[in-house]
């Protein structure tokens, strides 16, 4: 069972709320002594959705908790945005596709960099994806 | 409005990045830069990220973008002082910066660009030892 012990909330609508919300994932991270690699992991992870959210959704809320499991601590972040959705989320998962000018690398990306990913989405109404990095994982 | 400083060091222009950059910073450095070599006629530019902690898709896109733009211009781009964490996380973000020289400092990195770009002096020097031979 996953019991939260932290969290905030922030809202992100601009290009510099991305640095605001890099530096408090940080914090959480740092406060729960993840590593160096771990933590750029989820900072890089955390980047790209957050961006995603931006350039699709034009901004959203991001849930940053500490949470645990049994000994294990953990950063979990949750992406809420109420954007046009995503049509296909299996194509949308897949290295190199995109709707935009980038490279494709978001979703899979961050999914290979964070310990566990989820995505719900619905068109018109929006798309919501947790991700967790353990601070051992 | 905050710039990224470029400073020029003979036929080379360096950057050293020293603060997190968001996407309008990052995309203001590609065109100031290209607009630089075009400008000073630099033969090669180093980068130094040694002080970045993150390079996600975007900014990785922008760095392969500043090495391919300034190859086509005529100058070489390194870039230097990645750290190990962001190395590990860019390859497994699926974004290995393929086409883009990297060097491990500074140093190893202006080393890379003298022996990438022969100056005439020293064309000059090898002549006169073959001279004196």
């Amino acid at each position: 069972m996953i019991v939260t012990l932290t969290k905030d909330e922030m809202t992100v609508f601009k290009e510099q709320d991305v640095i605001l919300f890099r530096n408090r994932v940080k914090e959480f991270a740092v406060k729960i002594k993840m590593g160096l690699v771990n933590q750029t992991k989820l900072i890089t992870a955390a980047s790209e959705l957050v961006r995603n959210m931006l350039i699709y959704a034009k901004g959203g809320k991001v849930l940053i908790e500490v949470v645990s499991r049994g000994r294990d601590n953990g950063v979990r972040l949750t992406f809420k945005d109420q954007g046009p959705g995503i049509k296909d989320i299996n194509l949308a998962m897949k290295d190199g596709f995109t709707t935009g000018k980038s490279l494709g690398l978001g979703l899979p990306g961050a999914k290979r960099l964070a310990n566990e990913f989820a995505i719900q989405s619905e068109l018109g109404k929006g798309t919501t994806i947790t991700i967790i990095k353990w601070a051992n994982g | 409005m905050e710039k990224i400083p470029i400073l020029r060091m003979g036929s080379f222009l360096l950057v050293t990045i020293q603060v997190d950059l968001y996407d309008r910073l990052a995309l203001n450095l590609e065109s100031d830069l290209v607009q630089m070599v075009n400008k000073t006629s630099a033969k090669g530019v180093l980068i130094d990220i040694s002080a970045v902690s993150i390079v996600d898709s975007f900014m990785g896109r922008i760095i392969g973008n500043i090495a391919n733009m300034t190859r086509i211009m005529d100058a070489q781009t390194v870039v230097v002082g990645m750290q190990p964490a962001v190395a590990i996380t860019l390859v497994e973000l699926g974004l290995p910066l393929n086409g883009v020289r990297t060097a491990l400092n500074v140093e190893k990195g202006m080393e890379y660009l003298h022996s990438m770009i022969p100056h005439e002096e020293e064309d000059e020097t090898a002549d006169d030892d073959s001279n004196t031979d």
